[in-house]
Parts: C-alpha cells; structure tokens; sequence
C-alpha cells in the first residue's frame, strides 16, 4: 500500500579531517514510508545529524545511494539539490536558525518567494503561523525578539510553507525546557495524523514515544 | 522585480544593520569619486578656458630672437628677456619681415622689459612694453582714458591698475633707484582686459610709446619681438615658413611661433598635469576598494551561519551571491552618488575660482567626468564585492550551519 519515500543503500560518510579521516556513517540502509513517523536515537557523536543532512540533501554521501520519491539524488546537480530542499524537504532545527534580518513572518514568506518569486496573497503564511500559535503581533518580531519555542513554532510554519513531502527534524526540542517541547512535539504529532512524512532525530525517550518507528545509530551503523 | 526582490532586502538589511561600517566604506568611496571628478572637470575647464582663449589668436604669428631649443612657450613678451645685444630682433630683420608680411597682413615691433615699479609707497614688479604709438591704436582697447602721446605718459593693463590702485593721472616711478635714476611716468588710460595672450599680455603691464622705452632701457633699432597679424588664417603656414626661409637660411636667428603650438602645448602641460593628479586620485579609489574589500569580507564571516541557513531551505548559490554584490552595489553607488553631488560642488567653486566663470564648468567635456567617476567608483565596489560574494556562495551549507 506505502510506498517508499527515502530509501538509502549502504551509504557512507567520510570526514576527511587533517587528523585523520572520520567515517561518521559507515553503510546505512534505510527505508521510509509515506506517512510514517520515524525517530532516530542514539548517543551523541554517532551520526544522527549526519544521516538527516543525508536524507536532507544538505550532503551527499562518500559512497552509497539515496532515492527521494524514487529519484537518486546522485544524479542531481547541486541546483536540483537545492530545489528539493526548497520544495521537496521541510527541515526543522535544535537551534531554529530562522533568519535574523527576517521578521517571523517574513522567515515563513521566505521560501514561498523563493519557490513562487512573489510575495504569498494566498493567506497561507499568516494560517500556518496561525496553526503554530503564533498571532499576528509576535510575527511582526524579529527572531531575537522571540522566546525558544516561539521559534521553534516560527521555525515548523517556515518548514510547512512549501507543502514539503518530508519533515526532517534534528532534536527540535533539544533546546526547550519539558512544558514546551510538549507543545512542539503535539504540533509535530498532529502534523503527522494528517498524513505527513516525519523523520525526528532525539536523544529523548520520551519524545520517541509519538512515533511508529524508532531506529538507533551507534556509531555509524543502525543498531 | 528588484524592489520586492527578497534577496536584494538582505542586502539593504544587512547594509543598514552594520550602518557605521558601510557609511565608512562608502566615504572612502565618495572621497575617490569626487576626487577623480572634481580633478577631470577642473582640467577640462581650464584647457576648454585656455583654448578658446587662444582660438583668438589663430592669425597671429610671434617671432622672437633665437635663443636656443625652439624659444620656451612662454618666453616671449614678459620673459624679461631684456634687450641685450645678443638676443634681439635688429631693424635689419623687422624690415625683412615687414616686406614678407605686406602681402599677407601687418608686423609691429614690441619692446618690453620686466622693472621694479613705485606708486607712491606701493612697491611692485611690472612688464613695461614699448610700442609704436600708431600701432598702439589699432591693437589695443582703452576702457577708461585716452591714448599715451608724449614719453612721459603711459596706458595700464586694468588687473595691475586695480591692485595698485592705479587712477588717470596717476603717477609711477619706474626703475630702481638703489640701482640708478627712475623715470616717473603718468597714467593717461586704462586698458580692457585682454586675457593671456601670446602675443601681447597687458592686464598686468604698463605701455608706453617706443621713445620712452628706448628713453629707459635704451636699445636703439633693436626689438625683443615682432608680432605679425595676418589676414587670411590660410596664409598662417605660408607666412611662417617665409619667415623662417628667410631669417634663418645661414643660422637660425628667430623662432616663429603660431597659436597652434602654444595651444598645444598648454592644452598639453594641463592634461598631463590632470592625468598625474587624476592617477593619484585613482590611488584613493584603491584604498576604498581595498576598503569595501574588508567590509565585505567581514560581512560574509559574520553572516556564515545565516548563509547555512538560507541555502539549507532551500536558497540557490547564485542567490547568495548576488545577495553580496548587491550589498557592494549598495555601498558603491550610494557612495557615488553622494561622491557625484559634492564633486558637483566641490568642482564649481574651484572651477568658478580658478577660471571666473562657471561656463566651462558646464561644458560636456568637463561634466563628463562626474558620471565617468561615478561608474568607475561604483563598478570598483561591485568588482571588489565578486571574491567575497563568489566565497560566500561556495560555503558548504552543513560546515556553515556549524559555524558559531
Ligand atoms: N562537518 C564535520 N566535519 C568533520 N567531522 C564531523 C562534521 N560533522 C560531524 N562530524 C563528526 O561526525 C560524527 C557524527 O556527528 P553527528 O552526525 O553530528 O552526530 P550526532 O548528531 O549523532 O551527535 C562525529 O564524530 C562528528 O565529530
Ligand atoms: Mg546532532
């Protein structure tokens, strides 16, 4: 019935370092489905990070492949890379990295203006802001402005604005006190009860719990 | 397109987020470009001034006794060449000229002699010329007087009568006494002005009739120089050459000199002087460029992150980079603008002071210059922004995301 939405064969990732090289993933295969929530756990320093940025596109693997709706990534130039990103991927940070010359609003606008070159007239920007919690006077603010779960909701409406089949998050509570990372992760689980491809890296039990799947990295490899 | 262009508001954001620093890059800018125009349109100005002055003097030839190495540009009436027995032009030659001009158009003699002056306890330095009294007539323009007819009267240029304050019916004592007896003549007119001349340049002179001269400084039947006036300005060349054939068949004797020489010559001398002063002008463009170089450069390491961020949702590389050369631009042309505004004044005043009238300041071949600097101070910016641009656009966007 699910249909592969990430695939990843044997894919490793060297580091070349001055010091030695640091082979952060060492033959990876995965597979995700559409819909499906998956946490990735395991200590820090194994390569969780590593493996999101793979699926990502922010990297390409030292060897191995990666299929993205069926179409390897190999393939493709660093202009379609970035267009996935752009349209394809929404990616959700530990640290937010919203834009800060931005206004909240503005860092959700952003990519629906680099997809569409205009400006959104569709309301979409305000509803979504609207979704996270986010009223029209906190998005008026600029990031510096904005408390760690506001945003982080900021953050989740940016990686929405495209319609993105897959959400990728690297710990997005990581850096929120327990009340709310409880909200972030109720956004997030509500997201995924409406279709949505989640791929969540945590080292938090408990925030694993809202997905179908848990897969562990130790160094590297899948446990 | 650019307005709601979102790459170009980073640009101006991140300008106006570090306004300080960008204000001081773009100064160094406006200092280049203003320092470049305001120097282009001055030397414009000045050779335009310099040529149309001279384009009066086309039909005129000067010949002056030989003295070596072609006879300086300036080196005729004035000079204080004296009238020394070795450089003079004899009765013998004036009357050679004379019988090759007639066809042509008329030659006068000029004397002239640099001497110390005295109006009352004013003390000062003049040219005193000696000129036929005749001639006087025709060449020269009395604005307030009359003609000089004994040897105890003289004509004024009207710039030396206004710094001695000199009136009709002024008297002024000529010669130095420590060195001999002087001669007190009397003003009877003032000239108008005439401008620099090559043949003849009264604004800062007192003339007086031949027998005066010869009264003074003696020199009987020998002149310092000969102006010729000719006619038909085709004649010019042959006029020249005839002189010349003749006067300097067995040695040469005289330099005949027409405008076109000394137009030359000064439309020269300014545009080198203004191409040396313009390159050292161009030396504080380098220093802006190494300036915005810097500015740019610091913008790029300070934004690494947010660069991460931009091109890991999604931001094209050639996005980013025209991101940082919009940021350049901005600074750039902001900069020539303002740099363009105070060249425009900063260039009139100087022009209107060097010159008096703002007329060649107008003038398209010294406008010119305000765009022309203002493309080169602005296309500089840009050029510098490419390797700090082309940088940024080349990070990785995971080792830039790291970046704290
Ligand atoms: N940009 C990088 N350059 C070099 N080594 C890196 C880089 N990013 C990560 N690593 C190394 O790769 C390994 C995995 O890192 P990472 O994927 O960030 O782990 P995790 O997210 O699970 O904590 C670590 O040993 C880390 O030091
Ligand atoms: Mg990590």
């Amino acid at each position: 019935m699910s249909s592969p939405v990430i695939e990843l064969m044997d894919v490793v990732r060297v580091y070349p370092l001055p010091s030695g090289d640091v082979t952060a993933l060492k033959g990876v295969s995965l597979r995700i489905d559409e819909g499906e929530f998956v946490a990735i756990m395991g200590p820090s320093g194994s390569g969780k990070s590593t493996l999101l940025n793979q699926i990502g596109c922010l990297d390409r693997p030292t060897s191995g492949d990666l299929f993205l709706a069926g179409k390897n990534t190999r393939e493709m130039d660093d202009r379609e890379l970035t267009n996935l990103r752009l349209s394809s991927i929404g990616y959700i940070f530990q640290k937010f990295n919203l834009i800060p010359l931005l206004s909240a609003y503005e860092n959700v606008e952003y990519p629906y203006i680099m997809k569409y070159r205009k400006n959104d007239d569709t309301g979409k920007v305000r509803d979504l802001l609207a979704m996270v919690g986010i009223d029209e006077n906190l998005s008026a603010h600029k990031p510096n402005e904005l408390s760690g779960g506001q945003q982080q909701r900021v953050a989740i409406a940016r990686a929405l604005v495209n319609d993105p089949a897959i959400l990728l998050c690297d710990e997005p509570t990581g850096n929120l006190d327990s009340q709310t990372s409880l909200q972030i992760m109720e956004i997030l689980a509500d997201l995924h009860s409406r279709g949505r491809t989640l791929v969540m890296v945590t080292h938090n039990p408990e925030t694993a719990t809202y997905a179908d799947r848990t897969i562990t990295i130790r160094d590297g490899q899948i446990a | 397109m650019i307005g709601n262009d979102i790459i170009f508001s980073l640009s101006v954001r991140s300008v106006r987020v570090h306004l300080l620093r960008s204000v001081l890059a773009a100064l160094g800018i406006v200092i280049g470009v203003v320092a470049i125009a305001s120097i282009g349109m001055m030397g414009a100005s000045m050779t335009l001034s310099v040529t149309d002055q001279l384009s009066d003097m086309a039909n005129k030839l000067t010949v002056t006794p030989y003295r070596g190495g072609g006879g300086g540009m300036m080196g005729g009436p004035g000079g204080g060449g004296g009238s020394s027995d070795d450089d003079a032009i004899t009765e013998k030659e004036f009357k050679t000229i004379q019988r090759i001009v007639t066809k042509y158009g008329t030659a006068y003699t000029l004397r002239s002699e640099s001497d110390q002056i005295e109006v009352g306890s004013d003390k000062g330095r003049a040219t005193i010329y000696g000129l036929d009294t005749e001639i006087m007539r025709e060449i020269l323009t009395v604005e307030t007087g009359e003609y000089p007819k004994s040897t105890t009267t003289v004509v004024v240029g009207p710039t030396l009568a206004e710094r001695l304050n000199l009136k009709i019916g002024s008297k002024i004592k000529i010669g130095d006494p420590d060195e001999g007896s002087t001669t007190t003549v009397r003003v009877v007119g003032i000239l108008e002005e005439r401008g620099m001349s090559m043949d003849l340049s009264t604004d800062m002179a007192i003339i007086g009739s031949d027998k005066l001269f010869v009264g003074i400084y003696g020199g009987e039947g020998e002149y310092d120089q000969v102006n010729v006036v000719v006619s038909d300005l085709n004649n010019i060349e042959t006029v020249k050459t005839a002189i010349e054939d003749e006067l300097n068949r067995k040695e040469d004797t005289v330099t005949v000199q027409d405008s076109s020489r000394m137009t030359e010559s000064i439309t020269e001398t300014v545009s080198t002087m203004t191409t040396f002063v313009m390159a050292i002008a161009g030396i504080s463009l380098l220093v802006a460029a190494v300036s915005i170089f810097n500015v740019m450069m610091m913008s790029v390491n300070e934004r690494i992150r947010e660069i991460g961020i931009l091109r890991s949702i999604g931001t094209q590389r050639a996005e980013i980079l025209r991101m940082f050369i919009y940021e350049a631009a901005i600074i750039g042309i902001v900069g020539a603008i303002i740099g363009a505004i105070v060249s425009l004044i900063i260039g009139y005043v100087i022009v209107v002071g060097m010159i008096g009238s703002a007329e060649y300041f107008f003038a398209p071949g010294s406008i010119i210059y305000v765009p022309m600097a203002m493309a080169v101070g602005a296309a500089i910016c840009i050029i510098t922004g490419i390797y700090p641009a082309w940088r940024a656009s080349n990070l990785d966007p995971i080792e830039a995301l790291q970046n704290e």
